[in-house]
């Protein structure tokens, strides 16, 4: 039994193309990007650097409300999402926002999420997702439904989700991943292992020394990918993709990667749970100084394309926290409103009681 | 017309839905080439092919998030939970997702599902197939639960229940699906919603019921019948909402109610019915409303069933109290 562990652990080493300097290590993993996709890839880590520091900040004035920190995912978050089309079906967890936002969510729905408010999740047309999701592992089940109902519909495109290390614990992360083995289903699941879940280690999860074996519980192709490099996430999730809507099934893919900040902003302290060094360690597999650099080896990145684009976010940041401010405050009537196509008797009779309400 | 059981009446339904929208979809565990452990969905894979009609693996909060998942691409999703006992392991995917898909989207996405399955008591199965839990998904906003109590009303109920654009949670008693037949029209044809229905006219005492304890009041009323008693017998058919309205107007005629259901006292939807009717029509009633309910204990082994379950005669004796008060 040991030996088949050993065997079976040994099937899943780190992938990973770019080195903590920014030097490739892996030609052959290296994606077809052009020189405007790598910038891009840049601006968008940075912009999102921007708006998790702003986010932070805005919690902490209260002028935003749930939030969970971002900084150190980016190459988890934006290098997966890159690889998307817009037809991709979008189910995040709670810490996945970046990704809606950089498949079309407007910035001050985000922040209305954050706040608390319908219209947050009122996505725009051809935004292709649910509003992040608050139950660990119930985006994961309903992947497999959306990843099946794409396939039933002859569409080329792909149900992708997201869940932490923690939540590969969770018996519908399990089931998830089990269902759209079974049938086939176009979806792509992400570990992002950020090494904890709030407080516990992924240690405490599970003896298996890596997430992405967990797949073979399921029959399904899996990978463990260096989610610090922004380049090998964009590259195992491109693959899986094409494996997705070329009729060969899903992909589960495990993140190596750290959460900077706490778990969340209610009142996590991160100090309590893990060591100055450890973060210190991770802070040296930055996703941002590790494409910067490849960048400007390559002479695609200056220190003033870096602050236009942070200027540029907080300029947004701004904008958007305003719009945010003057959407409409939400009345009884329209929670109401929101329950059903037709209303039963019950929230008729109530409707018409918070109506008068209102009108006072 | 034909005479048809309950679960003929139920899969003529499904039938016709394949038949009349592509997007409806059947699925849950053995209801494909088995056709159903209660031969529910029989004949329908053949016809419609696996495409619209299959197994899923053994995992009800899967058949759940997948139900949720399909709807979101357009589909309308039938899916079968083996027996009511097992929607613990679906709790979140029914209550806590699938019933507020359209609230927390902000009324942009819905979740046209019908999530059907068996209940109810007097048939002697194993533990947790039998179980009220009505009162669960009575509870959660988001839900409409419908439980029909006859052949007629359940064809017309779920065909309702399948074309709604919200979820509805569409019960099955067990002991009613081969018990007894009723004239069953052979085209489609739709029962309301939200719409409770008069089963028996009388003016001396209201009984509310629903599921397999319509037939248990109907039977109290042939009984008290003999006595001068009429009672009134009202088929709830959805549980939630509740029909205050046909409610309210039986209790001004009979000033008197019994509210009988299978579940236990403290389960159920017979407290919330009481409620209403308090509320809406006190100055009416000549007598405390009494309830007809299991005891608080678990959901009896099966050779207890014919002590513990409620019936005609605990009605009669709840009439006469109400009637003596």
């Amino acid at each position: 039994m040991k030996d088949v562990l050993e065997n079976i652990e040994s099937q899943f080493e780190m992938f990973q193309v770019l080195d903590e300097n920014g030097e490739v290590v892996n030609k052959d993993w290296m994606p077809d990007l052009s020189d405007d996709d790598l910038k891009e890839l840049m601006r968008r880590m940075v912009y999102t650097r921007v708006l998790d520091q702003r986010s932070i900040a805005l919690n902490r004035q209260g002028r935003l409300g749930f939030y969970a920190p971002t900084a150190g995912q980016e190459a988890s978050q934006l290098g997966s999402h890159y690889a998307l089309e817009q037809d991709d079906y979008l189910l995040p967890a709670y810490r996945d926002v970046p990704q809606l936002i950089w498949h079309g969510l407007p910035l001050y729905q985000a922040f209305l999420f954050s706040r608390g408010h319908y219209h947050g999740n009122q996505f725009p047309e051809g935004v292709n997702g649910l509003s992040p999701q608050i139950i660990i592992g119930a985006q994961y089940t309903q992947a497999a439904g959306v990843a099946l109902g794409l396939k039933k519909r002859g569409k080329k495109s792909v149900a992708v989700t997201y869940t932490g290390d923690g939540g590969t614990s969770q018996g519908d992360f399990y089931e998830g991943v089990n269902f759209a083995g079974a049938y086939g289903a176009p979806a792509i699941f992400f570990v992002q292992n950020n090494q904890f879940a709030i407080s516990v280690p992924v240690e405490l999860q599970t003896n298996a020394k890596t997430l992405a074996q967990k797949g073979v519980a399921a029959g399904v192709e899996s990978y463990q990918v260096d989610g610090m490099d922004v380049l090998a996430v964009y590259a195992a999730t491109k693959m899986a993709r094409e494996r997705a809507v070329n009729g060969d099934g899903p992909t589960l893919i495990e993140t190596l990667t750290y959460r900077y900040g706490p778990h969340t902003m209610a009142g996590d302290d991160p100090t309590r749970y893990r060591t100055e060094d450890m973060t210190n360690e991770w802070e040296k597999r930055d996703p941002l100084v590790r494409l910067r650099k490849f960048l400007e080896g390559k002479d695609l990145w200056s220190e003033d394309d870096e602050n236009k684009m942070i200027e540029d976010a907080k300029e947004d940041i701004k904008k958007a926290i305003k719009q945010a401010d003057e959407y409409p405050k939400q009345k009884v009537t329209d929670l109401i409103e929101n329950m059903h196509e037709e209303l039963p008797n019950n929230l008729q009779e109530q409707m018409e009681e918070y109506k008068e309400k209102e009108s006072k | 017309m034909a005479q048809k059981t309950m679960i003929q009446a139920i899969t003529d339904a499904m039938h016709h839905e394949l038949k009349n929208d592509e997007n409806v979809l059947v699925f849950g565990e053995d209801v494909g080439q088995n056709g159903g452990v209660f031969r529910a969905t029989e004949g329908l894979q053949d016809e419609f092919g696996e495409d619209r009609v299959f197994d899923t693996p053994l995992a009800e909060s899967g058949i759940g998030g997948l139900s949720l998942g399909l709807a979101l691409q357009g589909f309308r999703p039938v899916p079968e939970i083996q027996f009511i006992g097992f929607i613990y392991e679906a709790m979140d995917a029914l209550n806590g997702q699938i019933a507020r898909m359209r609230y927390r989207s902000g009324g942009s996405k819905s979740a046209p599902i019908t999530v059907r399955t068996p209940f109810g008591g007097g048939v002697h199965t194993p533990e947790l197939h039998a179980d009220s839990l009505e009162g669960l998904i009575a509870q959660q906003p988001g839900f409409r639960v419908v439980v029909p109590s006859t052949p007629y009303d359940a064809k017309g109920l779920l065909i309702s229940s399948i074309r709604n654009n919200d979820p509805v949670f569409f019960m099955e008693h067990m002991k009613l699906y081969r018990s007894f037949r009723d004239e069953v029209p052979d085209e489609a044809y739709t029962v309301e919603l939200d719409k409770a229905d008069v089963k028996r006219e009388g003016s001396d005492v209201t009984l509310i019921a629903y599921g397999a304890m319509v037939h248990t009041a109907l039977k109290a009323a042939e009984e008290l019948e003999k006595d001068n008693v009429e009672a009134e017998v009202i088929d709830l058919r959805t549980i939630s909402p509740v029909d205050t309205d046909t409610i309210v107007e039986s209790v001004q005629k009979t000033n008197r109610v019994v509210m009988i259901q299978e579940a236990q006292r403290q389960a159920g939807v017979a407290s919330h019915v009481i409620s209403e009717i308090q509320e809406r029509a006190i100055l009416h009633l000549e007598a405390p409303i009494m309830r007809v309910t299991a005891p608080d204990t678990v959901y009896p082994f099966s050779q207890a069933e014919e002590v513990w379950l409620p019936d005609h005669k605990d009605v009669i004796d709840k009439v006469n109290k109400v009637m003596n008060f």
